[in-house]
């Protein structure tokens, strides 16, 4: 944990940490897709799986943090081409208020 | 009678084939003196034997770079305090991402040589000094312009240490390194083209911008890198485009 950094290193842990749950999220997404090989019975018992409130706690966290990594890479690419280089500690915390905002609207839609 | 404070110095120590751990050395110290007067404090009146780096005592050298607690300081200019209370617990550790040698003794060598291999300029005409507000009579064309100045970066490592994509990849450049090319420019020396435009140069950064706040000399790495990035596609796209 960058304890006592700055909070570009907490930037940078977000977006390393959500890097790997998406990665993580990516192969599991691939196996279940591999089920859509064993028959629609197959595929259908898993997806009876989703409504299990781990699954969709789950589900909740991939879309958080592919929310949460794309907009803190908006924020990277702005400022690899020189836009908002001075400000980008409040470019964080723009989008990642964003993100909050993005993220709260999907968790009532989920809910 | 100059106020003094009873702190106690932690300070990292690890020897050759020693297991690395932390001694506790009770020093006074005056307030308004420096961490590295606490470290020579330690060093002079408990243990001789501590082994740290230290030269001109006013940031110029680079050489007395430490983690204060937990941050990176160029210790000859952090004010005892400004990083401690009377009774309080101050501790010292080595840079990361840099081998220790012993105790608070870390090996540069590795990035000295990645300072090489972008020609960093250690002195450059002042009329290429990046000046906030020149003044108005500021003329660079003038004899005064053909002076030279001490680049800003005195290669203390504080960036190396501080930088997030630096413990995750060693072979990656560095905030210094590609501070130090964006200083002499792609346009002028088009050789270095091949040396940040990699795996490991200019696009490793992860815009984590520590390293500009650990700067004590005011380079502002993380803006050069932006820069250098802009001087990369710019002279990629000149190349595509038969101006190079």
């Amino acid at each position: 944990m960058p304890i006592r950094r700055d909070i570009g290193s907490w930037a940078f842990a977000l977006n390393r940490l959500t890097a790997i749950g998406l990665t993580i999220y990516l192969f599991l997404h691939l196996i279940v897709l591999g089920r859509l090989a064993q028959g629609p019975g197959a595929y259908d018992q898993f997806l009876a799986l989703t409504e299990n409130p781990l699954i969709k706690l789950g589900e909740w966290a991939v879309v958080a943090a592919a929310i949460l990594h794309g907009l803190n890479g908006i924020r990277i690419i702005l400022t690899s081409f020189g836009v908002g280089v001075t400000r980008q500690k409040q470019l964080f915390y723009g989008f990642m208020l964003v993100a909050l905002f993005i993220i709260l609207v999907f968790t009532a839609k989920m809910y | 009678m100059p106020q003094m404070w009873n702190i106690t110095l932690r300070v990292y120590r690890q020897k050759e084939n020693e297991a690395p751990h932390f001694d506790n050395i009770d020093v006074q110290v005056k307030p308004d003196e420096y961490v590295l007067d606490a470290v020579e404090r330690a060093w002079a009146f408990h243990d001789a034997t501590i082994c740290f780096r230290h030269a001109c005592h006013h940031s110029t050298c680079g050489a007395c770079g430490m983690r204060v607690n937990g941050v990176e300081k160029l210790t000859c200019i952090t004010l005892i305090r400004d990083v401690v209370h009377d009774g309080g617990t101050l501790k010292v550790e080595p840079l990361r991402n840099f081998p220790v040698v012993s105790d608070l003794a870390v090996d540069m060598g590795h990035f000295y040589r990645k300072m090489e291999r972008v020609s960093a300029r250690p002195i450059a005409p002042v009329a290429e000094a990046e000046i906030e507000n020149p003044p108005s009579k500021w003329d660079p064309d003038a004899e005064r312009a053909q002076y030279l100045r001490l680049s800003d970066c005195i290669e203390c490592g504080l960036c190396i240490s501080a930088c997030p994509v630096m413990a995750t990849t060693p072979e990656y450049l560095g905030p210094a390194p590609l501070a130090a090319a964006q200083d002499n420019g792609i346009q002028r020396k088009p050789e270095l083209l091949s040396v940040v435009d990699c795996e490991d140069g200019v696009w490793r950064c992860h815009s984590a911008f520590e390293c500009t706040a650990v700067c004590p000399s005011f380079v502002d790495p993380a803006r050069r890198i932006m820069d250098l990035r802009k001087q990369v596609v710019s002279a990629r796209l000149g190349k595509l485009f038969g101006k190079a």
